[in-house]
């Protein structure tokens, strides 16, 4: 099933375990389909025949324009759409391996608790509670105390440049940019081994982006494979280290080409 | 799996061979042609597990609130199987609590579930003070001392965020949404592993109605109870639970994970249930 070329683009420590299976994430000729009953059951595409694969500690970028199916394949992976046909094999740290495509439910949930996390493009909290207990409640559902979560969600914060005195305001109040951050604050402060970002610097300013790209660089060393929409070439030059080229189904280039590209 | 309900059907009638094969989404009726039956849950399966939260939407009269009945045994079901986790039969294998002695289930009913009711008149006693019914609920889960009583009854007032002081007070004096949140807080009294709630904010200030769901939230990833909540609003379902059943004319239409019944709905009734909100 492996139709793209794999090249070991970089040096240093992940060539030591190269011998490792390194793989976290393998989706396999996935397709989606819309069916509207109400609107005369008309049928629209979301994406088709798509096909990648993401190491630990890797970026893959998803390219393409507009209406392609990036999103959709996103939230397919999180199991927000499902799909038909196809596979999405995410490998465990303990060897097994599951189809996240057709798994249960609640492991499902398990894997998103735990293991997989979604920066979505927008901000999503209830109107009531702060931006720290906004970013801190990842981390106290997993059991963690809410000192702790309190002290790394204002790190995070802190390290994205949200000012200290927004931190007890409803992120609902904040900036298009302040919001996105806070998204990403959030997506990021429980620990997860797999990780899909949609647009995460839409809509940041340059200091604010570069923070945000710094971040992610950091979480890659941390092995933490990544699944990321940016809408400039320049950010996916400095993080990615692969692209994934969506493309439609009747457009006259073949798909499930990879191209890859150094970070 | 702490419940697993499998195959639980509810008919009000004098019922007949093909109540359940002749209603149900796909007929569009859950009256049954034959015998004029009313078909209130028609083969139901769900489960729950620990720390999961359901949620159920559907129309007014498909059912919701007679599935939360039978799996709380207010009423009987007329066929199918529930099972709990720890109800087992001599060789330790999961028991049919439908089949179980009346003991077993008043036990299941006093200590492992909590129902909460839309209506307070149904989930409180009115006759007892606000400490009064906690504590009733605390004695019924197996507790005989006073002092732990009295100081259990005090700290579930304190979690729900109201004065201790008003621990003597009678439902009537309370408005509304405090008396939900003395439901509340009498429900998860005896540690439940499961709550169960039928529509706990309709009929409230949509100010009130915020203030109590961040409280059922709030005490629930402190607990780590699971939960089963009604409600048609799906503002509700999509900020509370993880997993989404949805039900129409008994039967149930599409069974999901909360955001993708939200985002990716697939019965033609589910997306028009959708699209109708949004
Ligand atoms: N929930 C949905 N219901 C119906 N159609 C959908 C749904 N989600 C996406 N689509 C359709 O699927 C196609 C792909 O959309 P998607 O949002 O994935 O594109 P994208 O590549 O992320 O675009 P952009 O770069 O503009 O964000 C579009 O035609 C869209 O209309
Ligand atoms: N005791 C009863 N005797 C006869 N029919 C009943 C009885 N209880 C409920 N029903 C019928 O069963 C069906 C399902 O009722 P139920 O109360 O479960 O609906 P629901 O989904 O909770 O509706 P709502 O959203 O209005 O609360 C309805 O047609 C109702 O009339
Ligand atoms: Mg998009
Ligand atoms: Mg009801
Ligand atoms: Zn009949």
């Amino acid at each position: 099933m492996k139709k793209m070329k794999k090249r070991n683009m970089h040096a240093g420590p992940s060539l030591i375990r190269q011998s490792e299976n390194r793989m976290k994430l393998d989706v396999q000729n996935i397709g989606k389909t819309f069916t509207l009953h109400n609107r005369n059951s008309v049928q629209v595409c979301g994406f088709s025949n798509v096909s990648f694969s993401v190491n630990r500690g890797e970026m893959l970028a998803l390219t393409g324009p507009s209406g392609v199916g990036k999103s959709s394949i996103l939230k397919a992976i999180y199991r927000t759409y499902l799909t038909n046909p196809g596979s999405i094999l995410f490998h465990r740290t303990d060897g097994s391996v599951i189809n996240l495509a057709s798994c249960g439910e609640s492991q499902v949930l398990n894997l998103r608790r735990r293991e997989i996390g979604f920066v979505t493009q927008f901000l999503k909290v209830l109107p009531r509670i702060t931006a720290l207990q906004a970013v801190a409640s990842p981390l106290v559902e997993l059991g963690e105390t809410e000192q702790t979560s309190s002290l790394q969600a204002a790190y995070l914060l802190d390290l994205l440049g949200i000012r200290e005195e927004l931190f007890h305001i409803s992120p609902l109040t904040f900036s298009g940019g302040e919001q996105q951050r806070v998204n990403i604050a959030r997506g990021v402060i429980a620990p997860k081994e797999l990780l899909l970002l949609d647009e995460p610097t839409a809509s940041l300013d340059e200091k604010s982006s570069d923070r945000v790209l710094e971040l992610l660089m950091e979480l890659k060393k941390k092995d933490i494979a990544m699944i990321g929409i940016f809408h400039d070439k320049g950010k996916i030059e400095r993080v990615a280290d692969k692209t994934y080229n969506v493309q439609r189904e009747d457009s006259p280039v073949m798909t499930s080409s990879i191209q890859q590209e150094a970070a | 799996m702490l419940l697993d309900v499998r195959n639980v059907s509810k008919i009000y009638g004098t019922s007949c061979d093909q109540c359940l094969s002749l209603t149900g989404v796909e007929h569009d009726r859950a009256i049954c042609p034959e015998c004029g039956s009313v078909v209130a849950v028609n083969s139901i399966s769900l489960s729950a597990r620990k720390n999961e939260i359901l949620g159920i939407v559907g129309e007014s009269g498909s059912g919701k609130s007679t599935l939360l009945q039978l799996i709380y045994q207010d009423i009987r079901a007329s066929s199918g199987e529930i099972f709990f986790q720890g109800v087992t039969d001599k060789n330790g294998q999961p028991s049919n609590i439908l089949h179980e002695p009346p003991s077993a289930v008043s036990r299941l009913r006093s200590k492992e579930m909590s129902m909460i009711y839309q209506n307070p008149r149904l989930g409180l006693n009115f006759l007892f003070s606000a400490g009064g019914n906690i504590a009733e609920r605390i004695i019924g889960a197996g507790e005989r001392r006073y002092d732990e009583i009295r100081s259990n009854a005090l700290d579930y007032i304190r979690r729900i965020e109201m004065e201790t002081s008003r621990i003597d007070d009678y439902p009537e004096e309370f408005s509304g949404g405090q008396q939900q949140r003395i439901q509340i807080a009498k429900a998860l009294s005896s540690s439940p592993q499961l709550l169960l709630l039928d529509e706990p904010t309709t009929g409230l200030d949509v100010s009130v109605q915020a203030k109590i769901l961040d409280l059922i939230k709030e005490l629930q990833q402190d607990m780590g109870f699971s939960m089963i909540i009604v409600s048609h609003d799906l503002g509700v379902i999509n900020h509370l639970t993880d997993i989404t059943v949805v039900m129409k004319h008994g039967t149930l239409v599409e069974y999901g994970l909360t955001d993708q019944i939200l985002e990716d709905p697939q019965h033609p009734y589910t997306q028009l249930l959708v699209s109708s909100i949004l």
